[in-house]
This record gives C-alpha cells, sequence and structure tokens, in this order.
C-alpha cells in the first residue's frame, strides 16, 4: 500500500475522530448543495476515474455528481464497456487508467479487496465504493449524516440492522462505523444469512424480529438478492417476508419511536412493505440526497486541495 | 543415480532416526552408497576423492517431500521437473514426489513413463504419483497395475477429492494388492462451495467466502471409515483442521492403516493473516485455519498422530496469482523454505527435536511411499543432507531455483539451511561449505 496517498478503503480501523472530521465536511457541502448554482471550483484540474465492474445505479451517478459538483475532471469505465471482457486483468486496466494520469480512482468490485489490491498496486488514491460483501464505507458514512441529522448524536443509539447479514457490505461498513461513534448495534436475520463469529464486532444477535425491534431507534432494512432463495439459503421468501420482512402490523406493535433506512434499490414486498418504505418514518430518501455530500467530502479529503466556500 | 567415487563427510553430527545414531563421526560414501560411519574415537582415512569438513554441521538422511505439484507436462512456465528439482535440492530435499494433477493428468503409463524419462535430467530423486480416476474425473479408476509396473509410488487424485464414496471404496479395495497408498485431498467441494479462505470470524469480516473446517473433517472421517472397512491403505494429504487430527487420532488408536501429512504454512500461519492484506499469497487449498488448529497441528506433530511434513508445492505464475485474491489460484510453493521454516519456528522454538523432524521430513515418508532413502544404514544410498542449524538467510523470492515466486515468506529471516545436498553419492547442491 502506498502510504503517502490517503485512501477510503474501509471504516474498520477508521478513528471517531476521522469520521466527524468528514460528516462535518459533507454537512458544509450539503449547503452547496441548496445554493441556485450547485458547482463549486474545488476540486479544477483534478481526475478521478470510476472503475464500476458490478452494476450499480444509484453509486455510480451519486460519485458523478459529486465529482462534478467539486468541478473533478472524470473518466467512468464499467465492465459491461471496458476490456474487462477481453480478458484483460484488474492491474492492467488500472495501470492503463493510471498511465493517463488520474489522481483519485473509485472502484465497485464484486471481489473482497479489489480496492486494497489497486491501492498497492497504483500510485492514486483509491476510494472504496463496495467490494463483494466486504465493506461500503461511503453508504455507511452517508447513513451516520443521516442519523446524526436525525438525532443530533449518534451515541447511545440503538440500531437494527435486519436481513442478510452475511452478503452485506453495507452491514459490515455500518457497525464498524456506528460501533466506532458509540452506537450498539444488533442484527437479526436467518441463521443462514448470519455469518460465523459476527458477535465479535461487539453486536448482539437476535434470530427472531420481535426479540430485536423494541427499543431500536433505527430499524435499517438490508436490500434480499433474490438469489439467496436459489442458492438454498432461504426456503422461500414468502417465508422470509413472513418471518423477518418488515410490515406495518409489526411496527404497530412497537411503543418507542423510531426511523427505517434502507440503503436500496428496494425489493417491495419482500424484504419490507412499500407503505412502510413511503411511510413517515422513512428517511430512505435523504440517505440518498446525503450520498453525494459524503462523497463530495471523502473525494474532497482526498484529494489535499483546499475548499474556499 | 549413483555417482562413482568415494565421498567422505568428515567431523559432523550424524542424526539418523532409522538407525537411532546420533553423534559426532565421519561418514564414508563409496560408488553412491552409505559405505561406513566411524565409531567414536576412530577416523576414517584420507584416500578419498573428496572430502566435506562439516564440523558444528548436522548430517541427516536426505530430506523427502512426498507431495509436490511440479506442472510438467503442461505448465512448464510455472515449473518443470528440472527446475523443481533444483529448488528441492537448494531446500535439502534429495527425493520428492510429485502430483498427478498436469495438463494432461498422470494417468496411464505413458504419463508416468514421461515423468521418469524428465527425471533423468533432475537433480534428485523424482517420484510419480498418478491418478486415482481416469482424467481425475473422479469416475472411473486408472489402471493401477500398470501404474505400479511402470513406476507409480501411490496414486492420489490431489487438487480434487475423490467425491464418490464408492470409487474411493473401490480404489482402497483394489490398490491394497500392490501395497501403495491412496492419497486422499479430503474437501466436501458442496461444503467448501466457492469459499476461498478458512471460514470463521476473518472470512465474516473480510466477506469473503468461507470453507469451514466440516468440508475436510467429513471427508477425512468418511475416508478413515473405508480404510477401515476395506482394510486398504489411506494417506491424508495436507490436513489443516484440529477435528481432522483428532479423527486421525482415533483410528490410529484403533489400529486403522492410516498416515498423515501436514505442511509448514498449516503448521505457522493462520487466517488472521489475510486481514487488510488481501494477499494471494495466503490462499491455498485447504486454507490457512485458526491458532487453535495450528496448536492441534502441532500437537499432532509431537504425539506422532502426524507422520510427515510435506510442502504442498504449488507453483503459479505472476500472471495468475497478482491479481484479486478471489481470482487467484490456490496454491503456494515451498520447497525452499519448508526446512528453514520449521527449523525456525518448530526447532529452535522448542517444541520438536532434531530427530523427530528428521523422522517427519526423511524417514517416515520413505517409510509411508516405500521408497529409497530415510536412513544411513550402511548399503544405503547415499542421499544425505547437511544443514547448517545455525545459519541465518533472508527468503529472497526472486533468487528461487523455482520457476515460481509464489511464497508468503518473502523477506522472513530463518535460523537453520541445508548446505549441501548429496544424491546418490554426488553433490548437487552446496552453499559456503
Amino acid at each position: 500500500m502506498n502510504p503517502s496517498r490517503p485512501h477510503l478503503l474501509g471504516l474498520e480501523g477508521m478513528s471517531a475522530q476521522r469520521i466527524k472530521l468528514i460528516l462535518d465536511t459533507a454537512e458544509s457541502f450539503k449547503e452547496v448543495l441548496e445554493r441556485p448554482i450547485r458547482v463549486v471550483p474545488t476540486l479544477r484540474g483534478v481526475s478521478v476515474a470510476n472503475l464500476f465492474f458490478e452494476p450499480s445505479t444509484r453509486t455510480r451517478i451519486s460519485f458523478e455528481l459529486a465529482e462534478k459538483r467539486l468541478s473533478a475532471e472524470l473518466v467512468n469505465l464499467s465492465s459491461a464497456t471496458s476490456s474487462v471482457l477481453k480478458g484483460e486483468t484488474l492491474k492492467d486496466t488500472a495501470r492503463n487508467i493510471e498511465a493517463m494520469k488520474v489522481d483519485i480512482v473509485v472502484i465497485r468490485h464484486s471481489a473482497p479487496g479489489a480496492p486494497h489490491f489497486l491501492a498497492r498496486s497504483l500510485q492514486s488514491s483509491v476510494i472504496n465504493a463496495g467490494d463483494g460483501a466486504h465493506e461500503h464505507p461511503t453508504q455507511a458514512l452517508l447513513d451516520l449524516l443521516t442519523l446524526r441529522e436525525r438525532f443530533g448524536e449518534l451515541k447511545g443509539l440503538r440500531v437494527v440492522i435486519v436481513g442478510d447479514i452475511a452478503y452485506s457490505r453495507v452491514a459490515r461498513s455500518n457497525i464498524w462505523g456506528l460501533r466506532t461513534m458509540g452506537a450498539s448495534v444488533a442484527l437479526c436475520g436467518p441463521p443462514t444469512l448470519m455469518p460465523l463469529g459476527i458477535e465479535e464486532m461487539g453486536v448482539e444477535v437476535y434470530p427472531h424480529l420481535d426479540q430485536a425491534l423494541p427499543g431500536a431507534d433505527v430499524i435499517y432494512v438490508l436490500r434480499l438478492q433474490l438469489e439467496r432463495q436459489r442458492a438454498g439459503l432461504l426456503p422461500s421468501l414468502r417465508e422470509y417476508t413472513n418471518q423477518w420482512g418488515i410490515t406495518a402490523e409489526r411496527l404497530a406493535k412497537l411503543r418507542q419511536e423510531f426511523i427505517i433506512m434502507h440503503p436500496g434499490p428496494i425489493n417491495r414486498g419482500v424484504e419490507i412493505t412499500p407503505e412502510v418504505a413511503d411511510g413517515p418514518y422513512s428517511v430512505i430518501l435523504d440517505q440518498v440526497t446525503n450520498g453525494v455530500a459524503v462523497r463530495m467530502a471523502v473525494l474532497y479529503l482526498l484529494s489535499g486541495r483546499k475548499h474556499e466556500g | 543415480m549413483r555417482a562413482k567415487g568415494s565421498l567422505l563427510i568428515k567431523g559432523g553430527r550424524i542424526v539418523d532416526p532409522a538407525t537411532g545414531i546420533d553423534r559426532v563421526a565421519d561418514l564414508l560414501v563409496k560408488n553412491g552408497l552409505v559405505e561406513k560411519i566411524s565409531q567414536p574415537g576412530e577416523r576414517l582415512g584420507s584416500k578419498t576423492q573428496e572430502v566435506i569438513s562439516a564440523q558444528g554441521k548436522v548430517v541427516v538422511p536426505g530430506l523427502i517431500d512426498i507431495h509436490t505439484h511440479l506442472r510438467e507436462p503442461g505448465r512448464e512456465d510455472e515449473e518443470t521437473i528440472l527446475s523443481g528439482s533444483q529448488a528441492a535440492v537448494a531446500g535439502g530435499f534429495t527425493a520428492v514426489a510429485c502430483m498427478a494433477n498436469t495438463y494432461p493428468p498422470i494417468d496411464s503409463q505413458e504419463g508416468v513413463r514421461f515423468v521418469l524419462e524428465r527425471a533423468k535430467q533432475a537433480n534428485c530423486r523424482i517420484y510419480p504419483i498418478a491418478a486415482v480416476t481416469k482424467g481425475l474425473k473422479g469416475e472411473e479408476l486408472t489402471e493401477v497395475a500398470d501404474l505400479v509396473k511402470s513406476g507409480t509410488v501411490a496414486i492420489s487424485d490431489d487438487g480434487n477429492p475423490v467425491t464418490r464414496s464408492q470409487i474411493m471404496r473401490r480404489a482402497l479395495e483394489y490398490s491394497k494388492i500392490f501395497d501403495i497408498p491412496i492419497i486422499s485431498h479430503c474437501e466436501d467441494r458442496d461444503l467448501s462451495s466457492r469459499g476461498v479462505i478458512n471460514e470463521s470470524y476473518t472470512s465474516t469480516l473480510l466477506g469473503l467466502g468461507g470453507i469451514p473446517s466440516v468440508s475436510e473433517e467429513i471427508m477425512v472421517a468418511r475416508d478413515i471409515h473405508l480404510a477401515q472397512f476395506t482394510q486398504g491403505r489411506l494417506h491424508l494429504a495436507h490436513l489443516s483442521t484440529a477435528g481432522s487430527l483428532s479423527l486421525v487420532r482415533e483410528a490410529k488408536g484403533k489400529g486403522i492403516r492410516v498416515t498423515a501429512e501436514v505442511t509448514p504454512h498449516h503448521l505457522i500461519l493462520s487466517d488472521e493473516l489475510i486481514r487488510q492484506s488481501f494477499d494471494p499469497n495466503l490462499k491455498m487449498n485447504p486454507p490457512l485455519r485458526e491458532k487453535k488448529d495450528i496448536e492441534a497441528l502441532r500437537e499432532g506433530l509431537a504425539d506422532g498422530t502426524i507422520d510427515c511434513i510435506v510442502t504442498d508445492h504449488a507453483p503459479h505464475s505472476p500472471e495468475e496469482k497478482d491479481v484479486e485474491f478471489d481470482a487467484a489460484p490456490f496454491g503456494i510453493i515451498g520447497l525452499e523454505t519448508s526446512l528453514g521454516l520449521i527449523l525456525t519456528e518448530l526447532y529452535h522454538k522448542g517444541i520438536l527435536g532434531l530427530k523427530d523432524i528428521i523422522s517427519l521430513m526423511s524417514t517416515n515418508p520413505a517409510q509411508i511411499l516405500g521408497l529409497k532413502g530415510g536412513s544411513l544404514k550402511v548399503g544405503d544410498p547415499a542421499d544425505i543432507t547437511i544443514i547448517d542449524l545455525e545459519r541465518e538467510w533472508k527468503v529472497k523470492p526472486s533468487q528461487f531455483k523455482s520457476k515460481s515466486r509464489n511464497t508468503p515468506f518473502g523477506g522472513w529471516i530463518l535460523k537453520g539451511k541445508a548446505i549441501a545436498t548429496i544424491v546418490g553419492g554426488g553433490i548437487v547442491y552446496r552453499e559456503g561449505i
């Protein structure tokens, strides 16, 4: 790993101070997003490559918007249009991009550690935009920003993450970030989707929603990939929805106030019913808005540039 | 391999578990055989053609590695029988057995003859291991009688498990009349699925697919039951889990004909190392396990549950290995680091004595496959390794004799090294002696 260049590879090991700096910076960029002209010249002359080796709509668009609003130059490469299909290795692809003098590489890849691999072999700063089931740090940061806006403070919050923990990079990054910021985290989902030893991350694990939800300030619902059922991890989607789906009836039993989050895209009617996703507790669209601000903050902080409002 | 003439190894500490010798003596080699070992107080004649002074060094029966992949035929860019043998002798090995998963696989007399033909140019003895099933497909038995006649010392589909229990049963049953072992790569592929590292807290943190310990243990248990039922000879390859060890211990207690091996990397490295680094040189199958497994494997060495140490030398090209972790092939090379690692981590740290180490790396592997060597009895082939226990050296993959570089041990400082390797009385490797 090239120590001279800062990277954002994950939230594991990131200090509370650093997380706070990113969130504070994101807040100041949010103010930019409210202006009539939503562009600042901060990253003029900085070039960013968005390498998306996995389908993505919202994360990719969110990064692109963040880059454009900071006036960075950007190039996009997604695997469908790249030479990856011709058998070029990740290293060669990355080296070619680097030969074009790119300052920051944003990478989404299905292989855990692919961003770390790039960080080892390139001179550019690397931002992990999701690596397999490992981490998705900008998603967790935008979630933290959304929570801080709602609750003022992260410390002492009780967050319940529901669903497919085993395959979720969002869950892992959120657990690191929330734990570092002093929130408590409980996980709930089928045992076949609860990975071995996850308790060691400092979380509670509940198999049943009725045990997990009471007292929760935040119910964070994960997307259930439909192929989990085909892989034999679930008997049926119907049973999943009955056991772990977030429905209005289930929420009606709760005595406390809470909010609902989801990283998107939603499988309506599977992990969450439409009325809940669109209902009054839902902050799902706030998450999306905050995504742009957080990614602006991360790009800006990694670039080492000065921001002058 | 038999060198003419004579060679005197003077004043070394001779450690030979087969004869029980452990004392300073002169060892005389003549026409490729051990001619004489001096009695205490006796000095052997100086009329020999060549004299090696081994004072302060250890003289042992040549090391034998019964689990390597030499990639020829098919992937000569990664290793050949010649380059593999050069790596072997640099690591102190006088003989290696090579697995059948080449391209094409060694599953016929023709294949075995090819390996033995290439072996004529090699620097050490090369023993072919042929496939259990044709094409390593797990469906039909190979022609074991013919394979044995042409020089196969064992059969194994290593790299793949023999998935079908019926085939494994028939293989054990059929091969026992030839008194060769079946070397079993124990893995339930259904359970390991698309896993790439040990299933544990580490795989959970990294989001990498897990290979659970039970994937190995279920097959170890199955094969032990089949060995007991058929009275066949079973040798278990590269055991990695505490659970496997207790199964083997129990089986040996019942007198079942089973032997077992372990690699240096499974004795030394745990899966936690993959955190942060995602280093593909830490990817092998079976995967690196946890500290408790390392403890169990070390106990197994000490109490005799494990019979031998092997490298599972698995060369891979940088194009294949220097990629994202998921995409990298399994396996690391080991011939040039094995002895140094074992001496550094087990001998110098007081976990195993020298005699035990030589049993595990020479005497026992020779017995398991019925090979020449593994002892320094008068009249035995003069396959000898001279070791400097105190030599400190740095692992430099760029200087390996192997054609490949895929090792996680680059940059390690090791203590203890083979400084001369003698095969059939001929010096095939020497370094500062």
